[in-house]
């Protein structure tokens, strides 16, 4: 019994890597993944990066370096998706940072990394180049 | 200082020795169980298990205690129900008590005003309750793999191992007022922690409280053992 439902799991989790590998979120998912990802970064970046984006979190005051500013679009415009993914999940040091922005794939899935990647987009309302 | 608290604790021990041990707990327990349940549970989590959702560990509202066993100094636990102070600069939560800034040069502030003050017990019942508490050890196992080796590091190495290295200064105040606000402060917490927890608790945030806001840092054992050093040279200077 166990095992089946381990299966079934399996399956559904196969599937649901499947669509959101797939180009653009299907629309009846998008709604709850942004809503999601939200809630993510109200929990887990703002806390730095702060309550607007703005890199003027609570934290900030005796931070050596200021965390980006995510609402800024001339700046963001130059970080590819793929770029913002590989920061959070392992953190400054990977893309040549800061060690103050830490590395979160211990807390967050790929999935929500991703949707972290396209609320930083809707923050930005702007498109990575890179 | 330390010695007489070895040798406090080592009489503690042989007291609890002489009386049979399951008649001292039970009547500590008794009471200061009902303590809890009655003035506690309605923000403390008592019997686990953590908050497996992004949703449940905003909603908290206090620290989960049903492995303070496991994560406690009992004569700090004690001492603090009869005088607690306050050990998060930014609540149970820190996003509830935000004031947003909407300059991009000024920082968002903690709204002092919104945080509430702990409720305070009598000697006695501090005392009870302590004993329930620390009676609580979920993962006495995981607590007993633990080994803090002992090292010794010059001050500003462990300055800028927590500053400059680890960036633990981010989210934690190191000193009176120095650092982030969004995590514990840390120049206590070795008067506070048992320091096997400190470094179980570093080593991997997400094993004792799944979807806490302190990301795991991968930190290699000889970081570990240097932190928890570090941890206690600052709780002495302070
Ligand atoms: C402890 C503070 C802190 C937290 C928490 C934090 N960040 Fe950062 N972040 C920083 C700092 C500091 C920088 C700037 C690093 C630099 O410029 O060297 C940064 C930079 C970034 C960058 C730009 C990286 C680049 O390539 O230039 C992105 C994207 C980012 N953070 C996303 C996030 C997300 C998403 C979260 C939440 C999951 C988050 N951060 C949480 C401190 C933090
Ligand atoms: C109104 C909610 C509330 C009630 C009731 C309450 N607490 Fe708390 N408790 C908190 C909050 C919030 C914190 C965190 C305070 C801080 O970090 O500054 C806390 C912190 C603590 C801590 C320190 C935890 C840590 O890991 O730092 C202990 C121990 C504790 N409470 C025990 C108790 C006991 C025992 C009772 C009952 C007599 C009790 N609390 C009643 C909200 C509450
Ligand atoms: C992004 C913010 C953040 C960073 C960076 C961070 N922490 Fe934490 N830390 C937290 C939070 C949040 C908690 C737990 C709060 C709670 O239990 O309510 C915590 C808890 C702890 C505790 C347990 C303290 C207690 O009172 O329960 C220790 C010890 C600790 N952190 C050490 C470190 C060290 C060392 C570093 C650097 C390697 C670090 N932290 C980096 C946010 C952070």
């Amino acid at each position: 019994m166990r095992r089946a439902q381990h299966t079934l799991f399996g399956l559904w989790a196969v599937l649901g890597l499947g669509i959101a590998w797939a180009e653009g979120a299907p629309v009846w998912a998008a709604e709850g993944d942004a809503a999601n990802a939200e809630l993510l970064y109200k929990t887990y970046c703002v806390q730095c990066h702060g309550a607007t984006g703005k890199g003027n979190g609570i934290n900030v005051r005796d931070m050596s370096v200021q965390p980006r500013d995510h609402t800024d679009a001339a700046g963001m415009v130059g970080l590819s998706d793929d770029r913002l993914f590989k920061a959070i999940k392992e953190g400054g040091p990977a893309v040549t940072k800061s060690v103050l922005m830490p590395p979160w794939a211990g807390v967050l899935t790929d999935e929500e990394v991703h949707g972290l990647v396209r609320h930083l987009r809707v923050l930005c309302a702007c498109e990575g180049r890179g | 200082m330390r010695a007489a608290i070895s040798i406090g604790c080592g009489l503690l021990l042989a007291a609890l020795w002489a009386v049979p041990p399951m008649v001292a707990n039970a009547a500590g327990d008794a009471a200061g169980s009902a303590l809890l349940a009655e003035q506690c549970a309605g923000c403390h989590n008592l019997t686990g298990p953590a908050p497996d959702t992004v949703q449940a560990v905003r909603a908290r509202k206090g620290p989960d205690l049903f492995y303070a066993g496991d994560k406690y100094r009992a004569e700090w636990l004690t001492e603090w129900l009869q005088k607690p102070t306050r050990i998060r600069p930014g609540g149970a939560f820190y996003g509830d008590h935000i004031v947003p800034s909407q300059a991009t040069d000024k920082w968002d502030q903690i709204d002092t005003a919104s945080l509430p003050d702990h409720p305070a017990l009598s000697a006695p019942d501090a005392r009870a309750v302590s004993a329930a508490l620390m009676a609580n050890t979920p993962y006495a196992e995981r607590i007993a793999t633990v080994t803090v080796e002992p090292v010794s590091l010059p001050i500003f190495m462990g300055d800028m191992l927590f500053d400059k290295f680890k960036g633990c200064i981010a989210c934690h105040q190191s000193g009176k007022d120095y650092g982030g606000f969004s995590g514990p402060e840390l120049y206590t917490a070795a008067d506070r922690l048992n320091p096997r927890f400190i470094y179980s608790y570093m080593q991997n945030p997400q094993a004792w409280d799944p979807k806490i806001w302190m990301p795991n840092m991968n930190l290699a054992a000889a970081d570990l053992n240097k932190l928890v050093r570090y941890l206690q040279m600052i709780a002495e200077e302070e």
